[in-house]
């Protein structure tokens, strides 16, 4: 094994072992601090262009199988892990996590105080980082060529993790309802959950026009996940404000209640550290539960958590707040049919306290289709 | 949801004296119960026989009974306190049960008292495995096939069915006590047979067999609003088939996908929310098919469980304490989290590194028992240490067990075992499978030829393969450079095993890697993986690259607990390092404690200023020892409040330039070393028995003749009692020779003077330099040659005459000065015809410390702590700490009895092992009574420790011919009292020349008489019998006393081993007979 470098961008740099594809690779650093999931983390398209520091210590132990991608690659930048596991013991395994990285050309570290690093983005924020295996550079060089890379604030990364084709996946048993579901780096577990509740789920290319979408008689629409800075998403804003016109029920999660929001003339702003993790608590304000609930997000809304907010679409609150650092979580319109959240119902990976959001959204499409 | 109002006062009733299966994680739980309602201005009532709990201390509680858990007696607590509520769920199985016993007798409806935490139906639901299995299989779950059978012939039928082998689970019981797996019929019977006795409602359950299975359990807490988290997921590294507190288990969960575990995970949602636990903690237990995934639940405890303090330990998540603020109505939002102070309570802690907890057994001293492990508890104690690696956690526990064979070893030569002969014997689980399993790997088996012996999961394997393959590349190694060092300190190895693997001393390699600067660092336990700032200094090592030790300005006290219990140290030592903890802290020392046992009140983060959760040895203490140096200053080390254990360390620490506080290295050496010791007792005009070291039979029979029998017999090289023999003739003393020791003069044997039917004493005393302190003179009941920890006393001495008292404190004084004591010191004397004899002197915390300290209201063990910090006695009697006399005065009387675990152990052949007391400590804790005459006190504490003593009924008395004499007066005065007496033909011959007429039964070896009479045995397990008492003959298993102990433990008769216990027996009798055992709190004691 060689030597391999997490170099961030404020200068600090961890030495390591090489791990999976040797090479440079640059990217957000980020920590996520799920004791399982590692699977559904490195596929989950929201990782796009993230180094991800996976805090638990020992990564791989399950390998990989076929049924718990979240989509069909890899699409974490780079992945920094303390103990791989050299084998992989699981009934469910379709092979060893390394083989997979290595053929998705992943570059790897291993062997870091994944710990150390994790204190220092807490303490300095999420920021630049590359990882260099196997390369034969000086640390300046390194440092100098992290901060050349570019940084999340301002990506536009949708148009890299959409479908570019709509399909469709079917509701299981009969069908109750029809959503379109837009693209934004949607999870394999998503339009599975909806489906699981009666509705076909049309999965769109972001990109789709409000006619495009019209065009299949949606009963609803789902603005998914995704990777990058909602304040760039000004087109689909724009398309989800004529959605909010159109009356049609809305839900979005994570990057598609950040869409939401911006629609009804909320800003974003960036998270010093950001959520990922699979045991963030979220309070309900209606019921004044707490679930626990699958995080990943270095954007957040700058919304009122208290009381009743006014919007061109008539008024809304913000509906649930995270209990450990009171970021908005949650939000819906009280006269339109619109309601969002900023984590993940869907879990995949994480606990399935929020699935319920899923039959918020059916009961939505059937307040709205007897209306209509 | 703020608090209920309307609770202003709570009952919190303890676990009572420490047993298998339930040990001090209760006082543990208890104390931080106690905690949060004081703090919350709630009155605190608290119930536990155990005085050598933290909270048992009277500043704990505002009226605290050292009196039965029964729900008797805590009727009469609450007909006297009136409390608005109970608290049950924080004292094991025990307080559980006494609580379902209060609802029953219709004591909770009378005096309108409310449980909280878990009521009686959720308690039903959760502990009844028919209801159980119907609340699985409602949400959905899959229990394993069972049948619940209340007779043998049900068990028998139902076997038929569900084909052999079958799990056997009684009901009710906790630890597994009365389970097991049957192969056959016979084994059935056995199995059945016993766990129909143990289980209070005669019912047991029988079980598909999932043996081989993974196991998991989850922690689970839910609060009034019905909000659940998972605290913890546990693994099992031995699957199904062993009792998860005799598994090495890990945390979190190594070899599960999020899927699967997602799926435990809502299991448990569902089943808490099912069985209606209102607030608190439960634990749920998996077995999950290694091969098809198919989940089975197995059970549920609805309280506060052994895993639960473990889960704490684990996470820093503190499950006892936030149980009981929920139990007050709070919800887990509204309660902060400790160590992260800005996150609610209300999550899930994430872990960034790795908890290996192992079991501690002494199967060393029941050696008739079967070693091999199964559904039945058997272990007494745990170490848990934790890694940034699996490898790294579990090399650290191995070495925390502190038993030189428990590490991983890597010998040059492997023909020692043959692989096939490992993987033979790794296949029947027992105390050192895992070590069989690295050296099977060692010697060449493969990962699948031992997954197939043992079922252990491949990934463990492999991790374990991982470290064998480091050891052959150190073996390999051309030099030990700072690459291999590194990656062996980072796998877990102690500079220990890398001396031996590369044929150096510890002490070369500890300065190879100080020179290469290899040293540890220390991370912080803080539930979020980082997530958010930590403010309590929770560490454990690790080889890595950051450190988070915070510099300090104050000084700091470092105190070194005692590791995992075992019997002979257990939570009396622990008890002993808190107090001094809080006493520094008062004082505005920094406090830093090292220890790895996570049942204990040291090992909670609120304890001292800084907890380091590490092995005890002198590698990991040294490099605490180093890391705190600089980070500030420190002014020494306290090594003698935590047992033997930190005692064995301070010479190395001193050697290594640490202060030792105290007493120092040099005065502990000359206590422990004969001939010093004897020779400063001659200088002082003191009197030992006399003895003599033998290196043949022949000098040994020599000594025997000049000192004169009954003599006391023991290898030389053992500490602790083991293989003591009392012989009392030339052939015992033959056998002796050739059974228990190979006699050599390197391994030589030990002759003592035996002084028969001595009054034995034990003193605790504070000694300053200057001024004695005499804590307490106990006088033990149980006559000399019984293990000091095993016999019960009773304080104050009641049979000493006031010049024998001060005869004792002199000679206590003498040799506090003779080995020059700063603290504590323990002295074991004897009393034998007006002469007074040193048995032995410990110049440290005893295990009477936190007894004394209870019957006298001074706290000993703070006063030695500051003595070892350079307080005089003089002093701390002018703060207060200690009374302006010479000694300390108990209050009331009170007796100490030991617990024994009998009923856990079984011969290989599945029969009982004896019962028998003797000069090696078996019992695994203590319960204290008190009361104002000694035969109330006595009954107290023989109805805490066994059970109630009968006051009325048939006794049977079958005494050994030197017994005889003694046993006259008690058995007049049980007959004046009542009681029908039977006897076996001696000892009823023997009374009848007495005047005693008693009837006769025949002893087992005579078989069943002509007419069918019956034997003592058949008597026994007729359950006519209400009281027996049989002394043995000898020492070994006399099969007729062995047959009758046996019996009476597995049909929990009372049983009396000792002349002098059955006296004591007849006095408790007496005062039950006169009526109503009182109760008084400890306060109004100390008033």
């Amino acid at each position: 094994m060689s030597k391999a470098f997490l170099v961030l961008d404020d200068g600090r740099i961890f030495e390591g072992k090489s791990w999976a594809a040797t090479g440079k690779t640059f990217g957000e650093a980020v920590f996520a601090t799920g004791m399982t999931g590692y699977q559904e983390t490195l596929t989950d398209p929201s990782y796009h262009k993230q180094v991800v520091v996976m805090t638990a210590p020992h990564i791989g132990n399950t390998g990989v199988n076929k049924q718990d991608n979240e989509s069909s690659k890899i699409w974490v930048a780079g992945f920094a892990v303390r103990n791989p596991s050299s084998v992989t013991s699981n009934w469910r395994s379709n092979g060893s996590l390394e083989q997979e990285l290595i053929d998705q050309g992943i570059v790897c570290i291993q062997g870091v105080d994944t710990r150390a690093i994790t204190r220092h983005l807490r303490d300095r924020g999420a920021m630049r980082v590359g990882i260099f295996s196997g390369c034969d550079m000086t640390r300046e060089a390194m440092v100098i060529e992290v901060r050349k890379s570019p940084a999340m604030t301002g990506a536009f990364l949708t148009a890299d993790v959409s479908t570019p084709k709509p399909y469709v996946v079917k509701a299981k048993g009969a069908k109750k309802f029809t959503v379109a579901a837009l693209d934004l780096g949607i999870k394999a577990a998503t339009p599975r959950s909806l489906s699981e509740r009666g509705v076909e789920v049309h999965v769109m290319p972001f990109d789709s026009s409000f006619e495009d979408i019209m065009a299949i008689h949606p009963d609803g629409v789902f603005l998914s996940n995704g990777p990058g800075d909602p304040s760039v998403m000004d087109d689909v804003v724009e398309k989800v404000r004529q959605l909010l016109n159109a009356q049609i029920p809305l839900f979005g999660i994570c990057f598609g209640h950040q869409i939401l929001g911006r629609a009804l003339g909320f800003s974003t702003y960036k998270l010093a550290f950001g959520h990922r993790g699979i045991n963030q608590p979220v309070m309900d304000k209606t019921t004044r539960k707490v679930e626990i609930t699958a995080h990943n997000h270095g954007f957040a809304l700058q919304a009122p958590v208290e009381g009743i907010f006014s919007t061109v679409y008539g008024r809304g609150e913000v509906t649930h707040f995270s209990l450990n650092d009171n970021v908005v979580e949650g939000l819906q319109l009280l006269d339109a049919p619109a309601f969002s959240v900023q984590y993940h119902p869907e879990a995949g990976a994480g606990p399935h306290d929020a699935a319920y959001l899923f039959d918020r959204f059916v009961n939505l499409m059937e307040k709205q289709a007897v209306m209509l | 949801m703020p608090r209920d109002e309307s609770i202003k006062s709570v009952l919190v009733i303890g676990s009572g004296p420490i047993v298998i299966g339930q040990a001090c994680e209760f006082d543990y739980s208890g104390t931080q119960a106690c905690r949060v309602l004081r703090a919350e201005g709630i009155r605190v009532i608290l119930v536990n026989s155990n005085p050598a709990t933290i909270m048992t201390d009277p500043e704990f509680a505002d009226a605290t009974y050292i009196e039965p858990i029964t729900p008797e007696f805590l009727e009469k607590v609450i007909d006297k306190e009136r409390p608005d509520a109970v608290l049950a769920t924080l004292g094991g199985q025990t307080a559980l049960n006494a609580a379902i016993g209060l609802h029953e007798r219709g004591t909770l409806a009378r005096y309108g008292v409310k449980l909280i935490g878990a009521d009686v139906d959720a308690i039903e639901r959760g502990e009844n495995r028919e209801l159980f299995r119907e609340i699985v299989a409602k949400v959905g779950g899959e229990s394993s096939k069972s049948i619940i059978c209340h007779t043998m012939e049900q068990c028998l039928s139902a076997a038929e069915v569900l084909h052999y082998p079958v799990v056997v689970r009684p009901s009710f019981t906790m630890g597994g006590l009365g389970s097991g797996i049957a192969f056959d019929r016979s084994e059935l019977e056995q199995i059945a047979g016993a766990g129909l006795r143990h289980s209070p409602t005669s019912e047991v359950l029988l079980e598909e067999s999932i043996i081989g299975w993974k196991e998991y359990e989850l922690e689970v807490m839910r609060d009034r609003n019905d909000n659940v988290v998972i605290v913890c997921s546990i693994e099992n590294i031995d699957p199904m088939g062993v009792h998860t507190g005799d598994s090495i288990t890990v945390a979190p969960a190594m070899t599960l996908t999020d899927v699967e575990f997602q799926k435990l995970r809502n299991l448990s949602l569902l089943i808490i929310r099912e069985v209606g636990v209102d607030t608190g903690g439960c634990n749920i237990q998996f077995a999950v098919h290694p091969d098809t995934g198919r989940i089975i639940v197995i059970e549920m405890n609805p309280r506060v469980s052994r895993s639960s303090a473990l889960a704490s330990k684990a996470t820093g998540f503190p499950i006892a304490k936030i149980a009981t603020k929920l139990a007050i109505g709070y919800t887990l939002d509204e309660i902060q989290n400790d160590i992260t102070k800005v996150t609610p309570a209300s999550f899930e802690p994430t872990l960034d590194y790795v908890v290996v907890k192992m079991p501690r057994f002494t199967f060393e001293k029941f050696p008739d028992a079967d070693p091999r492990l199964t559904t039945t508890m058997k272990s007494v104690g745990e170490a848990m240490a934790i890694g940034r690696s699996f490898s790294e956690a579990l090399q650290k526990a191995m070495r925390s067990l502190e038993r030189k064979e428990a590490p991983f070893s890597f010998p040059a030569s492997t023909s020692e075992h043959s692989k096939e002969e490992l993987l033979r014997s790794m296949a029947i689980p027992t105390e050192y499978r895992l070590k069989e399993v690295q050296q099977g790997l060692w010697v060449g088996a493969t990962i699948d030829e031992v997954y197939q012996a043992t079922r252990i999961d491949r990934w463990y394997l492999n991790q374990i393969e991982e470290i064998n393959q480091a050891a052959r590349d150190l073996a390999l190694a051309i030099e030990l450079d700072l690459d291999s060092l590194k990656q062996a300190k980072s796998l877990g190895f102690s500079d220990l095993q890398i001396a031996q693997i590369r044929g150096l001393s510890q002490d070369d390699v500890r300065k190879l890697r100080h020179r290469l600067n290899i040293r540890p660092v220390y991370k912080t336990v803080d539930t979020c993986a980082a997530e958010f700032e930590a403010f309590t200094p929770y560490h454990y090592s690790s080889y890595e690259e950051e450190t988070e030790v915070r510099p300090r300005t104050k000084p700091a006290v470092i105190i070194l607990g005692s590791g995992p219990n075992r019997i002979g140290q257990g939570i009396e030592f622990d008890y002993s390092c808190v107090h001094a903890s809080f006493e520094l802290r008062r004082m505005d020392f920094e406090t830093v404690m090292i220890n790895c046992n996570p049942e204990t009140v040291s090992t909670d983060y609120d304890t001292s200023d800084r907890l380091y959760f590490e092995p005890l040895t002198l590698e990991d203490v040294l490099e605490v020892i180093h890391a705190e140096t600089l980070a500030g200053p420190v002014l020494g080390v306290i090594t003698q409040l935590g047992g033997q254990t930190p005692m064995s360390l301070a010479a190395g620490l001193k050697d290594a330039g640490v202060t030792i506080l105290g007493t120092s290295p040099e005065a502990i050496n000359m206590a422990e070393e004969r001939g010093a010791f004897g020779s400063m007792l001659a200088e002082k005009g003191l009197t030992a028995p006399s003895y003599g070291m033998a290196s043949t039979h022949q000098e040994a029979l020599d000594i025997a003749h000049r000192i004169g029998y009954p003599v006391l017999v023991r290898p030389s090289f053992v500490l602790g009692g083991r293989g003591m023999e009392i012989v009392y003739d030339d052939s015992s003393l033959g056998g002796f020779i050739s059974r228990a020791t190979d006699i050599t003069p390197d391994h030589p044997v030990l002759v003592d003077r035996f002084l028969d039917s001595a009054i034995e004493i034990d003193v605790d005393a504070l000694f300053d330099g200057e001024e004695l302190f005499l804590g307490g003179v106990m006088e033990h009941i149980e006559e000399a040659g019984i293990h000091s920890g095993d016999s019960a006393c009773v304080i104050p001495a009641m049979t000493l005459t006031p010049d024998q008292n001060e005869e004792i404190r002199i000679a206590t004084l003498k040799i506090a000065q003779g080995v020059d004591v700063r603290g504590l010191i323990n002295i074991q004397f004897a009393m034998a015809e007006g002469v007074l004899y040193v048995l032995e002197a410990n110049p440290r915390a005893s295990r009477t410390v936190p007894f004394v300290s209870k019957a006298t209201g001074v706290q000993l063990a703070k006063a030695a702590a500051r003595i070892a910090t350079g307080t005089t006695i003089a002093e701390l009697k002018t703060e207060g700490i200690l009374p302006n006399s010479q000694s300390a005065t108990p209050r009331g009387v009170c007796v100490k009895e030991a617990v024994l675990p009998w009923n856990r152990f079984r011969r290989s052949d599945g029969r009982g092992v004896d019962a028998v007391l003797g000069p090696e400590m078996r019992s695994t804790g203590e319960v204290m009574g008190i009361a104002a005459t000694f035969g109330e006190s006595y009954a107290k504490s023989q109805i805490s420790a066994f059970g109630p003593l009968p006051s009325s009924g048939k006794v049977f008395i079958s005494l050994a011919s030197k017994d005889k004499k003694y046993g006259v007066a008690p058995a007049r005065a049980l007959q004046a009292l009542g009681f029908q007496l039977i006897c076996t033909a001696g000892t009823a011959a023997f009374f009848a020349e007495n005047g005693i007429t008693t009837a006769m039964v025949r002893k087992n070896s005579e078989g069943p008489g002509l007419f069918g009479e019956r034997t003592a045995v058949e008597l026994i397990n007729s359950g006519e019998l209400d009281l027996i008492i049989n002394t043995p003959v000898g020492r070994g298993t006399r099969q007729d006393g062995w047959l009758i102990r046996t019996a009476a433990v597995q049909r929990s008769i009372p049983c009396i081993t000792t002349t002098a216990g059955f006296s004591a027996a007849v006095e408790g009798i007496a005062a039950l007979q006169k009526g109503d055992l009182g109760v008084k709190s400890i306060q109004e004691w100390l008033l």
